[in-house]
């Protein structure tokens, strides 16, 4: 199967996921490896994905758990003092 | 080709791995599911405390579900913890069919919804539901060459920044989906159901959400010789798709 750059980009997100049935996939990495346009996009859009999903990018407030659990608990106290 | 982290093959081949290792997993009795069963009969059975320990490792999710909607740290706090004391008053509705982690995330994304329609924001959302999924094309930012950018440049906060607004930027539908899947790792499955949609839907908005990403931050990131300092600039905006 010989696909344009339209339809690799189309699959750009399922493949990134792994989620590509094999013979697409092989023709996807076919047109990457002649088409330096498509692998600067499919290593971009990778490594950007890479970036949001660092912890250092979105931290939780600090705290956060501390002032969830103790929420939570005087919940339960409650609950169980008025059942 | 593969000039960033990870060669092109190696990827997907690492994505099949991963995906078959959580497959395996989640059927084992030592899952996250299973444990989650047997903490939720203990509290229904009485055990009230031990919901500190069932919610524990999924405070991150509610907290980013709610985040995802609200856009604002103090909101989704309160969100997050509205989010936890409604599923502990209402465990009992909760049914095992469903992954527990997958509910939490649901009432979050509800109750941030409930917020924001209470905040008289809403308008903003219709506004995000106009674009129609099933239609256009859409062109990526097509650059010559990938910088690759490490992750120690993380450590700037500008980097952070620009992170955050272009996800900010991202209609609220698409963005629901970035987060939930490329932030929080949620599976396709586990997206689908928080939200309520089907797989293909979550697949369509994840396209179209990594497309926009790599649209605004690729030319941004690609700076070449002015390393991450030249990275800044705004480029002119244009037509998504």
């Amino acid at each position: 199967m010989v696909l344009n750059c339209k339809h690799v980009w189309k699959e750009i997100s399922n493949y990134i996921d792994g989620t590509v049935p094999p013979e697409l996939r092989d023709s996807i990495e076919q047109h990457l490896a002649n088409c330096r346009h498509c692998a600067a996009v499919l290593d971009s859009t990778r490594n950007i994905l890479y970036l949001i999903a660092d912890e250092r990018t979105f931290a939780l407030p600090v705290g956060y758990s501390e002032r969830l659990h103790s929420r939570l608990q005087n919940a339960i106290n409650t609950e169980e003092a008025d059942p | 080709m593969g000039c960033g982290w990870f060669p092109t093959g190696q990827w997907s081949r690492l994505a099949n791995v991963i995906s078959n290792e959580r497959s395996a997993q989640s059927m084992s009795k030592d899952s996250p599911d299973g444990r989650d069963k047997g903490l939720i009969a203990r509290i229904l059975g009485g055990e009230r405390e031990l919901f500190h320990e069932l919610v524990r490792p999924y405070e991150k999710s509610v907290y980013f579900a709610a985040y995802s909607i609200l856009q604002n740290e103090h909101d989704a706090e309160d969100v997050a913890q509205e989010t936890v004391l409604k599923a502990l008053r209402s465990l009992h509705t909760f049914r095992a069919e469903s992954k527990f982690s997958t509910w939490l995330v649901s009432i979050a994304l509800n109750e941030a919804r409930g917020r924001l329609r209470h905040e008289r924001l809403i308008q903003f959302d219709s506004v995000d539901a106009i674009p129609d999924e099933d239609s256009g094309d859409f062109t990526p930012a097509v650059i010559s060459d990938w910088r690759e950018v490490p992750l120690e440049a993380l450590e700037r906060k500008e980097l952070r920044d620009m992170l955050r607004k272009a996800i900010r930027g991202l209609p609220a539908m698409y963005r629901e989906v970035l987060v939930l899947r490329d932030v929080q790792d949620l599976s396709i499955a586990e997206t689908a159901a928080a939200l309520g949609v089907n797989d293909g839907v979550v697949k369509t908005r994840l396209l179209r959400a990594r497309l926009m990403m790599q649209k605004v931050l690729a030319p941004q990131l690609n700076i070449g010789r002015g390393g991450l300092l030249g990275m800044f600039k705004r480029r002119a905006g244009g037509s998504w798709f």
